[in-house]
């Protein structure tokens, strides 16, 4: 090997950085639209009326935190957002166990034709938008749509049922929408998982006289928990972040009060509501207990199982 | 055994009916929409179409901005997707690379982005700031990174022997030569993945436009869609006002309802992935186990 001569980066640095170059525009990219945007929750703490410029705006310190809090309107109406943010998010872990037992009971069929078909069909709604969703719900529970047609038609009701212009059941109705759209494609996970189990451990179990089901609660289901418990604590980690399409599109003034969820209540006072510096203030307060929930359910997750889930 | 007879029976039973729960609806609004209208809406139309017309869709495709917002969300579907897509394999390729300086700070540094948000508001600010509000580009610029697409194509090539890299470098290859000549051709099947996912979140992307644009000649589909179901009625009067004031059957039956006009945009916005889902319906399953995988 010949040796290096004098003042000349070595080659291998030279190379490293070359690489590194490589990828310098997207991490300006990836700065931009995700640590850039942090700046604005300098916005938080000031009085920001639009088109006026930040600096000519008056620095209001904590106020947007304290207002929060200020009168008995303002706690009322948080207590209630934070009721349907956990709601939902309870009702989301409830019955994530759903696409598990979606994915053990498909996998007794023995029809491949009818698995395939099944599987197929159960993930589309999951590639269609919430708007499409939404959509979907007005031709079958409007007030002429097939449901109400059929229940009239059939002599079981008079009047025809008001199911999306009110506010009965409105959490139940969310989670069935949810479910409707992600039960299938939840369960495909659990079926990757169950196609790796080994089947020697089935065979073991038949040769010992296990039946069907026994496989399935000794078996099957053991083997699914772990994948189970990482995604339990990934929607633990995201307890906050129902995300607001759906809630959105859904919304109107009969189900407000029950469908506000903590990032449509950010959209509702910053977009078309009061003030822009209190949504900032409220989302700021959301990303920082979200990430302190992430760092918990990390460690969490590291002390019990030995893994980290990010 | 009978107890195992019932358990089947029992068992095909329930996923027929969570089936024809996923699968209906879609069906329900296809054959209302090629249906005479009139029978469709007094809701005689539930298992067969009757009165075979494709008038509704002559009408609807002669809604303002609906030809617009269709090219609006096929060039950001291709665009996005296209920018997603060699993003992630790039830049999933060069993490694999040990030599890199700083490799494991620079990876943490985009995928950490997956856990926090700055919120809505900041979010809007630095797209005013960039001058992206109202403008196409908010819908392909923003969305080029997504740590976990390049968390897959990471994984996936790191399964890839690495002779094949060294062997090509002994002949002389640079890092982009090995890139664009074995290690795309080798991870195609990982970016069929990631492009299906980029596209269809690309395709069904609503907020997006409702956040950053209030020009009506940059509305998505699914956004136009959005307003149409909330505004029907105003929209199937205008479409009848086209016609004459005389009423036979002939003209009911044809005749625009809300109810039509809002199920006809509707097929007309999910056809596209009712037709691209089968094919590419097989990398899903081989997506989410990669992903599964931790990178």
């Amino acid at each position: 090997m010949r040796s290096l001569p004098a003042g000349k980066t070595p080659r291998s640095t030279i190379q490293s950085r070359r690489l590194f170059y490589c990828i310098v525009p997207f991490i300006i990219l990836c700065f931009l639209f995700s640590y850039f945007p942090l700046y604005g929750w300098i916005y938080a703490f000031f009085d920001y009326k639009p088109p006026l410029k930040l600096s000519q705006c008056e620095f209001v310190g904590w106020k947007w935190f304290k207002t929060l809090f200020a009168n008995r309107t303002q706690i009322g109406q948080m207590i209630q957002v934070m009721k349907n943010t956990f709601a939902m998010s309870l009702l989301g872990i409830a019955t994530s166990i759903l696409p598990m037992g979606f994915a053990v009971f498909l996998n007794e069929i023995q029809c491949r034709w009818f698995k395939n078909l099944v599987q197929t069909l159960t993930t589309l709604p999951n590639f269609i938008s919430w708007v499409l969703v939404y959509s979907v719900a007005f031709c079958l529970f409007t007030d002429s749509g097939m449901v109400n047609n059929f229940l009239i038609g059939h002599g079981m009701i008079q009047a025809p049922v008001k199911f999306l212009d009110s506010d009965t059941h409105t959490y139940l109705w969310m989670t069935m929408w949810n479910l409707w759209k992600g039960l299938g494609w939840g369960a495909i996970m659990y079926l990757a998982a169950i196609a790796g189990i080994d089947p020697e451990l089935y065979d073991a179990a038949r040769v010992d006289g296990a039946n069907r089901l026994q496989l399935m609660k000794h078996i099957t289901i053991p083997c699914l928990l772990p994948t189970f418990f990482v995604l339990l604590m990934l929607s633990i980690a995201n307890f906050l972040n129902n995300g607001m399409d759906q809630y959105y599109v859904f919304q109107n003034s009969f189900n407000k009060a029950h469908i506000q969820v903590l990032d449509l209540y950010v959209y509702n006072v910053g977009m078309t509501g009061s003030s822009l510096s209190l949504a900032t203030a409220v989302s700021m307060l959301k990303s920082l207990v979200s990430v302190t929930l992430l760092l918990i359910v990390n460690s969490v997750s590291k002390k019990t199982r030995g893994e980290t889930i990010i | 055994m009978v107890r195992e007879k019932i358990f089947h029976v029992v068992n095909y039973l329930m996923f027929g009916i969570i089936t024809l729960i996923c699968a209906y609806p879609f069906y329900y609004m296809i054959i209302n929409t090629i249906s005479a209208n009139d029978l469709s809406a007094n809701g005689f139309i539930n298992f067969l179409p009757k009165g075979f017309h494709l008038e509704n869709y002559k009408q609807v495709i002669r809604l303002r901005g609906l030809s617009a917002a269709a090219v609006v969300s096929v060039a950001r579907t291709i665009l996005g997707t296209a920018c997603t897509v060699f993003a992630s394999a790039y830049l999933g390729f060069l993490f694999t690379q040990e030599k890199m300086w700083h490799r494991k700070f620079w990876y943490r540094f985009f995928v950490i982005t997956m856990y926090f948000n700055a919120g809505l508001i900041p979010m809007f600010i630095t797209m005013k700031t960039l001058h992206l509000t109202n403008s196409f580009w908010v819908y392909v610029i923003p969305t080029i990174i997504q740590p976990f697409y390049i968390i897959l194509v990471k994984t996936y090539i790191e399964s890839i022997p690495k002779s094949l890299q060294e062997a090509a470098e002994i002949d002389g290859a640079g890092i982009l030569t090995v890139f664009a000549r074995i290690i795309l051709p080798a991870a195609q099947p990982i970016m069929a993945t990631v492009a299906i996912f980029a596209a269809v979140s690309q395709w069904n992307s609503f907020q997006d436009t409702l956040i950053y644009v209030t020009d009506q000649r940059l509305y998505s589909l699914q956004y136009l869609l959005y307003t149409y179901i909330n505004q029907a009625s105003s929209l199937a009067a205008m479409v009848r006002s086209g016609g004459t004031g005389a009423i036979s059957g002939a003209v009911l039956a044809s005749r625009q309802t809300p109810s039509s006009i809002r199920m006809t945009v509707s097929v007309i916005v999910v056809l596209p992935i009712l037709f691209i889902y089968p094919i590419f319906q097989r990398f899903f399953v081989k997506g989410i186990m990669i992903g599964s995988i931790k990178g």
